[in-house]
C-alpha cells in the first residue's frame, strides 16, 4: 500500500474533474440548470462511501477469519473515512435540494435512509469506543460491521425506489444518464468515483499508519527499563 | 377532380415548408426554456474560478503529501516494515 503512484493518480484525476465539471459539456435541463455539474461532487461521494464501506466489510470479515488486529484497524478506518464522506454527501445534498427542490431536507425516503445509515455507523464507532479489551472489541464490531452494510445497502439503495422520492431513478422520476445522450456526464462522473474512493483510502491509509505507529511506540520499553502506555 | 388535384399540388409545398419552420421554431424555443451559463463560458471568466478551485486543491494535496512524508520519516525511525 505504501506507493505513491496511486496517490498521484488520485490528484491528477481529482484535478480533471475539477476543470471537466465546470467546463464540460452538460445536458440543458429545466429546474436543475447548472447544478446538473453536482452529479460529479455530490453524487460521487456517496458512491465511493459505499465503495469504502464495503471495503471496510471486506475486511471486517477477513479480521474474523484469520484473527489478525491489523484487518481491524483497516476496517475501522475504512469505515470513518467513508462516514466523513456520508457527512459531507448530507451537507451537500442539503444545499442542492434547497435550490432544485425548495427545501434542505424534504422528507424524502433516500435523504432519511441516508441518515439512518449514518447513525448505524456512527453507532459502529461509538461501539469500538466502549472497549477495552483489544481482541473483543475487534470482534464483537467486525460482527456489527457486517450487519451494518447489510443494512446500509436496503435503506439507502433499495427502499427509496420502492416509494415515491425525489430522487433520480425511482418514484418514476427518470436518472440523469437517460439525459446523457453523448456520455458527457459519464466521461467526468466515472473519473470522480474513482478519485473520491482513492482519496478515501489515502486518509485511510494515513490514519492507519498513525494507527500502528502508536502501537509500535506502546510497545518500545522506555529508558527506565518498563512499558510506557 | 382535376382542379383540386392541382390546388393540392400548389398548397404542399406551402404546408411542407410550413412544417418544417414550426418544427425549428419548436426546437429553439425549447433551447431557450432553460437557461445555462453558456454566456458565461463563451466570454465570462469563469475559467478564474476553475483555477482558484484548482489551486486551493493544489494547496490541499501537497499538504496532505507532506503528511505523508512525514510519517514515512517517523516510521523509518521506528522500523516499521
Amino acid at each position: 500500500m505504501r506507493k505513491i503512484w496511486w496517490k498521484i493518480l488520485c490528484i491528477v484525476i481529482i484535478f480533471y474533474v475539477i476543470v471537466m465539471g465546470l467546463m464540460g459539456e452538460v445536458p440543458h435541463l429545466a429546474i436543475i440548470n447548472e447544478s446538473i455539474r453536482n452529479t460529479y461532487y455530490h453524487v460521487a461521494l456517496w458512491l465511493a462511501m459505499t465503495t469504502l464501506l464495503f471495503a471496510s466489510m471486506v475486511f471486517s470479515v477477513r479480521y474474523l477469519i484469520k484473527g489478525r488486529i491489523n484487518d481491524d484497524d483497516i476496517a475501522s478506518e475504512l469505515a470513518k473515512s467513508a462516514i466523513f464522506f456520508g457527512i459531507l454527501g448530507c451537507l451537500t445534498g442539503s444545499i442542492w435540494a434547497n435550490y432544485t427542490w425548495g427545501d434542505p431536507w424534504p422528507n424524502d425516503p433516500k435523504l432519511n435512509g441516508a441518515a439512518v445509515g449514518i447513525l448505524i455507523y456512527l453507532a459502529y464507532l461509538l461501539l469500538r469506543s466502549s472497549f477495552e479489551d483489544e481482541q473483543r472489541k475487534a470482534r464483537i464490531s467486525s460482527v456489527y460491521n457486517i450487519f451494518a452494510f447489510a443494512v446500509f445497502i436496503p435503506i439507502i439503495y433499495i427502499l427509496p425506489r420502492l416509494t415515491d422520492s425525489l430522487h433520480p431513478g425511482s418514484g418514476g422520476n427518470s436518472t440523469f444518464g437517460s439525459y446523457d445522450f453523448d456520455n458527457s456526464i459519464r466521461r467526468v462522473f466515472y473519473p470522480a468515483v474513482i478519485g473520491y474512493i482513492l482519496l478515501g483510502l489515502w486518509l485511510a491509509e494515513l490514519r492507519i499508519r498513525m494507527k500502528r505507529i502508536n502501537r509500535v511506540r506502546e510497545e518500545i520499553p522506555d529508558s527506565a527499563g518498563h512499558v510506557t502506555h | 377532380m382535376s382542379n383540386s388535384r392541382i390546388t393540392m399540388k400548389r398548397i404542399f409545398p406551402l404546408l411542407l415548408t410550413l412544417l418544417l419552420i414550426t418544427d425549428k421554431l419548436f426546437a429553439q424555443a425549447s433551447e431557450q426554456a432553460v437557461p445555462m451559463a453558456d454566456k458565461l463560458r463563451e466570454d465570462g471568466k469563469i475559467w478564474v474560478v476553475v483555477a482558484v478551485i484548482a489551486v486551493v486543491f493544489a494547496g490541499i494535496a501537497v499538504n496532505m503529501l507532506r503528511i505523508d512524508s512525514k510519517l514515512r520519516k517517523i516510521e523509518k525511525e521506528l522500523n516499521i516494515k
